[in-house]
């Protein structure tokens, strides 16, 4: 199971139009990712929220296709 | 699948302790690398928790999932509340957070050093 970034950036995207993100292979297996997503429709949301809303754009790849993304979310300061 | 018997079973997992770690394999011996950093940083903290392995049972790890709409395991519960997976409590860690949530919620932890 694996996932190419380009995929990850691309849904993460669609979701978050306004999203800046980085992704990391961190193994180069295309299996473990760290993945930063800066966006303004993070504001006024905690960070559980946050992270459910890049899950939601991932539309249930993670923890299936997906086994490990270390996210990181912010907003623009 | 989340039914209600389930929601049930985890709702009085999570209502009956203060901090509920949902995690593959024990607090001894965990059988993930994140399930393993949440466990550390518990246990730098000295906070007491219960792990509930959800290797032994999977109802209840598909079902954790539904629960808290969160796809992946290890899941840290505190008070009956969802606190985050690995990343957020390793964030919430360092940044002390973590250390201040606990005590606003009356759980007993030593500031991180």
């Amino acid at each position: 199971m694996a996932m190419d970034a380009g995929e990850i950036e691309q849904l993460i995207k669609a979701a978050l139009p306004d999203a800046r993100i980085t992704i990391e292979d961190l193994r180069g297996d295309g299996d473990h990712y760290a993945c930063h997503v800066v966006s303004a429709a993070f504001s006024g949301k905690n960070r559980v929220q946050q992270h459910q809303m890049v899950y939601k754009a991932l539309q249930g790849r993670m923890g299936t296709e997906l086994h490990a993304l270390a996210l990181q979310t912010a907003t623009p300061d | 699948m989340l039914d209600d018997t389930l929601r049930q079973r985890i709702d009085q997992e999570v209502g009956s302790n203060d901090v509920v770690l949902f995690m593959k394999g024990t607090p001894v011996f965990p059988q993930c690398g994140f399930s393993a950093a949440v466990v550390q940083v518990l246990s730098h903290l000295g906070v007491k928790f219960k792990g509930i392995n959800v290797l032994e049972d999977p109802s209840i790890r598909d079902g954790i999932k539904e629960y808290s709409a969160w796809p992946t395991i290890p899941q840290l519960y505190v008070k009956g509340e969802f606190v985050g997976g690995c990343d957020i409590v390793r964030e919430m860690f360092e940044t002390g957070e973590l250390t201040e949530m606990l005590s606003t919620r009356g759980v007993d932890a030593r500031p991180a050093a």
